[in-house]
């Protein structure tokens, strides 16, 4: 999204103070204090680093951003301490109906049902400055970190063996010098801009409409997605509740707008009235108006600035892509840039660049798609979209290509450098580059067993791990079940949670071979 | 029945995709001309009578 203003506070924190050094040295600084930089923060601090975040607001913006977080990435949260909070405060959420022109009954519907013997759900909703409290709450336990709120990016200049930062504050400027710097400064980053780096895809030429209101009213926590209602002829509407009776009303303005006079009170209620109906109570939440793109950087990793989340890669809000993205980023790069920090190659962070550029692609790939069906450019592609509309309430065919968005998932690697190749037969399990499985485990869940560190999960015991790698042995049936395993076989599993190599009968030397490579070392 | 009328691609969004981009930066007799030559080469692949008769009244029976 790219019109998110930032006039709305949602909880005042004031500015922080300049350091007394004139000169600071820090490992890694963080532009930006959005759920992806206080994300990377979180999950670089917990690893025991000294990590700065830097934010040009002195408080948590509020208004209408990302609602919709996936099962990944409450998984990713749930690694990083705060995901049962996520989860106690959102709306769980599984149904979605597309309904199109005038029709009561839903053209087609959707069931998220909750994944079986797995710790979370499909989907919550929650507000995204619910996210940043929660993310600003756990790194306050951390003291390694600290969140520099009313500094500002001024300047950046990179060289060999770090970054020279200017910072400005409200007390003056200063300077750090920092050892790697992650730019999670948002979609218009003006860390890109300073470099002078491309941003690269394809401009949508619509405007749409967000209305966030509190109804006091029961309805049932599902997304309602219309095509063409009477309430907004030949566009489109979108219907979703979050947490505190607030619900999301998006609607689509179309291009050749009128921006402020869309935004008066007087018509948005215009629009909540006639989608609602004209007696409904409700209270204004927040009103924006926004528009998007599909693009991204062709590289994420220059030299010792990184780009993660809307930085680096921008979707259309169809399909939750764009914080779940985010957080993948987040995910993929902690562990990578904790081992370089440690010693490793930063050759290692290569594989971020390709990895989370798979993300993006497969990211931009379904939005873009999802958009192209929802704002047809041609007479007759809107035909067509028409034709699978109306085919889809009578035959069961036409559904799969109802297209309202597709909901982000975890997004696998097939081509990974880190990941060995099979080389058993597996007709099930998970693909080395894809993400593990949960499971039930114990008390508790296969992935919280996982942690943040690389781990050999095993069937019946076999092979020794390597010095240094832990081992999980799996026994429930479910388990055994979702990974194709058998007694005597083993997965080496990422601190990401992702699969390096699996094994039907491992020994120690292919294990360490494949630990090896998974850290980007060479592995022969 | 033989019309299948279940799901049956395993790519629906990239096969929909080509689908409209065949018609990109074509007039509208132009996208007839495209869709006639379309519907003409998937029932002479369909070949079976009975299934095509069942398509068009699939086709004739959308009412909007």
């Amino acid at each position: 999204m790219t019109d998110v203003r930032y006039g709305h506070v949602w909880r005042s924190i004031g500015p922080s103070p300049r350091p007394a050094a004139t000169a600071d040295e820090v490992p890694v600084v963080i532009a930006g204090a959005g759920p992806v930089g206080l994300a990377m923060a979180l999950d670089l601090g917990r690893r025991g680093h000294r990590v700065v975040v830097l934010t040009r607001l002195d408080y948590i913006a509020g208004g209408s951003k990302a609602i919709c977080f996936s099962k990944r990435s409450l998984d990713i949260m749930d690694r990083l301490g705060v995901g049962q909070r996520m989860v106690d405060k959102g709306v769980t959420w599984n149904v979605g109906k597309v309904f199109w022109k005038d029709r009561p009954d839903p053209v087609y519907q959707f069931d998220l049902l909750p994944v079986k013997d797995q710790r979370r759900p499909a989907f919550i909703n929650l507000q995204q400055y619910y996210v940043e409290e929660y993310l600003v709450d756990a790194l306050a336990e951390l003291p390694g970190v600290e969140i520099r709120w009313g500094h500002e990016v001024r300047g950046v200049a990179a060289h060999d063996g770090g970054v020279s930062i200017e910072v400005g504050t409200a007390a003056g400027s200063y300077a750090i010098e920092a050892g790697w710097l992650i730019a999670c400064d948002g979609n218009r980053s003006p860390i890109r801009t300073m470099l002078g780096l491309d941003f690269e895809g394809r401009i949508f030429e619509d405007n749409f409409l967000i209305a966030d209101i509190r109804i006091k009213e029961d309805r049932p926590a599902e997304r309602w997605f219309w095509f063409d209602p009477p309430f907004n002829p030949g566009k489109s509407a979108l219907f979703h509740r979050q947490p505190d009776d607030v619900w999301r009303l998006d609607f689509q303005l179309g291009w050749n707008i009128d921006r402020e006079e869309c935004l008066k009170d007087a018509n948005v209620e215009r629009y909540i009235r006639a989608m609602l109906g004209p007696d409904v109570a409700f209270e204004k939440e927040w009103y924006s108006v926004y528009t998007f793109q599909c693009r991204r950087m062709a590289r994420f990793v220059h030299g010792r600035v990184i780009f993660a989340g809307d930085s680096a890669h921008l979707v259309s809000p169809f399909g939750a892509r764009g914080c779940n993205g985010g957080f993948a980023d987040v995910d993929n790069l902690g562990w990578k840039l904790d081992l370089v920090l440690g010693g490793a190659s930063p050759d290692l962070l290569e594989s971020y660049n390709d990895e989370a550029i798979v993300t993006a692609d497969e990211n931009i790939l379904n939005s873009t798609r999802s958009t192209d069906f929802l704002t047809p450019k041609s007479e007759v592609s809107e035909a067509f979209r028409d034709a699978v509309l109306g085919l889809a309430a009578e035959h069961a065919f036409a559904r799969p290509i109802v297209n309202s968005g597709r909901l982000s998932t975890a997004i696998s690697y097939p081509d990974s450098a880190l990941s060995t190749p099979d080389e058993d037969d597996w007709t099930g399990g998970v693909a080395p580059g894809s993400p593990a499985l949960d499971a039930p485990l114990g008390e508790g869940w296969l992935l919280g067993e996982l942690g943040d560190r690389f781990v050999l999960l095993q069937a019946g015991g076999g092979a020794t791990a390597p010095e240094g790698l832990d081992t999980i042995a799996i026994d429930s049936a479910i388990a055994l079940a979702r990974y194709g395993l058998e007694a005597g076989g083993a997965y080496l599993i990422r601190p990401d949670h992702y699969v390096a190599a699996r094994w039907r009968r491992p020994d120690a030397a292919k294990i360490a071979r494949a630990l090896a490579r998974a850290q980007g070392g060479d592995p022969r | 029945m033989s019309l299948i009328l279940t799901p049956n691609l395993v790519d629906p969004d990239g096969i929909y995709e080509k689908l409209i981009a065949l018609h990109e930066g074509r007039d509208a007799a132009d996208s007839q001309r495209v869709n006639a030559r379309l519907i003409l080469t998937l029932i002479n692949h369909i070949g079976d009578r009975e299934t095509i008769l069942e398509a068009i009244a699939v086709a004739a029976g959308g009412k909007v």
